[in-house]
């Protein structure tokens, strides 16, 4: 298998990462090195293994749904790039 | 006392507690060195007169009850601070100012201590020299240029250096353990669930845990008594019964049964670390405890492994980062535009990276090629720990396939670079509590570290043979003060 620039260029818009052309070969160059090494679990037989998602063998707890910060806007919204009032500001995406 | 910065954790504590020394001298003392020392990099952000503030705030009227009185303390820059910038080595968090506080470090202000500044990391926690930090490269308090290991590297280098008494770092493969193999010092992750990781900026979620690093192992048993408590804040938080680690703590290890993997004989490994290994080995029989041979088959299978697992977990976790609610935001023609240029002026090249490898294994087509097959590995790998602990109650392994390397020499080479956590990494994966305790020096007088692998929550048999080991090996670290003109 081998990772191509085709390849690279898909990934990088499902990631959400702008890649140019040299910035591209160079991660296809070490994406494929990575894999090349990835590769090696192929050689183990796994049909009858269950996937371990997690090592925590607790179920999940449950808690009454109830809300417990109060008057936090200012202090989420002042991390913000942009913001205007009580608003996250984003470039326009309605013409 | 001039020699504040030299004492151990256990003894600060002791003297102020006899009244012998304040906070604010201890205090003093650890700003006044860190201030000394800027050539290591070790702190992204320093917050001495607040310090200085509340360290004299503390003698006005001081609790000796706590466990940690008016002790400095500056902590990894992947723990949320409220109203002290945290970064996590990023850009992307260059100004990021959190609204609250982590709960790890929440535990170590509630115990009385004092925050002293920020310390440098790899970029997310994504590295094993601290070279991907945008905030610059941490020097290694043992020799100039060489790397203190990552990603926990400026914590590593602050408590080496003596510029902080402890610290606290995160380990997803290593990031705690291999650092503190590479310059001296002692480290320990607990088993997966111990710490909370509520406020911890996340890296791969179900590797990610928060431990303590120290000069040696009590000061270590002591900070992760304070730091593992039960939090709700997290859901994968384990609620279980936690000991008293640091007056719990024994060098007794007779009768203990400790595994000795045959995997872990790597080719190429140098031949101190088999030296040291072997006497490693030696000490814990001398201590009463039995050697048994034995076999972990799917070691070699753990770096790819967690080369699927954690950067897929990345890669979601790293989602947020748009350029919308805080961090950095590039401008854009539009939303697309500005997403696409926000991460990728604000990512560094590692962090990149592993975002579009994990994005690759999880993507449609190559899910269950990739992704679902390391799930599987991961319950291998497992499944090995759960075997060989029917026959023993710890392992002793190398930390680290060699001794500390110089800044630049693998930083172009990111495989050679993953392969500094080919022993940590399995703990990971299974969840498990490691320690490394520092063993000796290799030819080049660099430290080298031995690491103690335990059952889940067995923290306490763990500390209890490092503690022994480390009595009978009595190493000194070699602090020249190299950076101090």
């Amino acid at each position: 298998m081998s990772i191509d620039l085709k390849t690279i260029k898909h990934i990088s818009k499902l990631s959400r990462i702008s890649v140019d052309e040299p910035k591209g070969q160079k991660l296809a160059e070490d994406l494929n090195s990575i894999f090349k090494f990835i590769e090696k679990l192929n050689q183990l037989k796994t049909d009858n293994v269950e996937p371990l998602t997690s090592v925590a063998e607790t179920t999940l707890k449950l808690r009454a749904d109830e809300v417990k910060s109060k008057d936090i806007r200012e202090q989420i919204i002042k991390n913000s790039p942009q913001d205007n009032e009580d608003y996250f500001v984003v470039p326009k995406v309605i013409e | 006392m001039s020699d504040i910065t030299k004492q151990s954790l256990s003894e600060l504590v002791k003297n102020i507690k006899d009244k012998k020394l304040s906070s604010e001298e201890v205090t003093k003392a650890f700003i006044s060195r860190s201030e000394k020392s800027k050539e290591l990099n070790t702190y992204i952000t320093e917050d001495y007169s607040s310090a200085l503030k509340k360290a004299k705030k503390f003698d006005e009227k001081p609790n000796l009850n706590l466990k940690l009185p008016g002790i400095p303390m500056a902590v990894k820059d992947l723990f949320c601070t409220k109203d002290i910038r945290t970064t996590a080595g990023s850009k992307i968090l260059e100004n990021f100012i959190p609204s609250y506080e982590s709960t790890v470090t929440q535990n170590i202000w509630n115990e009385g201590a004092i925050l002293l500044g920020k310390l440098n990391c790899d970029e997310f926690a994504m590295g094993s020299s601290n070279e991907t930090s945008f905030f610059g490269n941490v020097q290694n308090p043992i020799d100039q240029n060489l790397v203190p290991g990552g990603s926990s590297g400026g914590s590593a280098s602050a408590v080496a250096g003596q510029l902080t008494p402890i610290t606290i770092g995160t380990d997803t493969g290593g990031s705690i353990r291999q650092p503190a193999s590479f310059t001296g010092t002692v480290g320990l992750k607990p088993t997966y669930g111990s710490c909370s990781r509520y406020g911890i900026v996340a890296f791969a979620s179900s590797l990610d845990q928060a431990g303590p690093m120290a000069q040696n192992v009590k000061d270590c048993a002591l900070l992760h008594e304070v730091i593992s408590t039960y939090d709700p804040k997290d859901s994968t938080s384990i609620d279980f019964k936690r000991n008293e680690y640091s007056k719990e703590l024994t060098n007794n290890i007779k009768g203990k049964k400790i595994g000795i993997p045959k995997e872990y004989r790597v080719d190429g490994m140098p031949k101190e670390i088999e030296e040291f290994w072997h006497k490693g080995i030696q000490y814990a029989k001398d201590c009463g405890a039995e050697i048994v041979d034995i076999s972990l088959p799917h070691t070699s299978y753990a770096l790819p492994t967690y080369y699927i697992v954690a950067p897929a977990e990345a890669s979601s976790n790293l989602a947020r980062y748009d350029g919308v609610k805080y961090g950095f935001r590039a401008k854009g023609e539009n939303l697309i535009d500005m997403y696409e240029k926000t991460r990728s002026e604000g990512f560094g090249a590692e962090v990149q990276r592993r975002i579009m490898i994990g994005t690759y294994v999880l993507s449609s087509g190559y899910y269950d090629a990739y992704y679902l097959k390391a799930q599987k590995v991961r319950k291998l790998i497992k499944n090995d720990f759960d075997e060989v602990y029917k026959k023993v109650d710890a392992i002793l392994t190398p930390s680290t396939p060699s001794s500390a390397f110089k800044i630049g020499e693998k930083k172009d080479d990111p495989v050679s670079m993953y392969l500094n956590d080919i022993f940590t990494v399995p703990v990971n994966l299974a969840g498990l509590p490691g320690i490394s305790i520092p063993a000796g020096h290799d030819a080049k007088g660099y430290p080298l570290g031995l690491q103690i692998i335990g059952k889940a929550f067995d923290e306490q048999n763990i500390l209890n043979i490092a503690y022994a080991i480390e009595e009978k090996i009595n190493f000194k670290n070699k602090i020249t003060d190299w950076w101090i003109k």
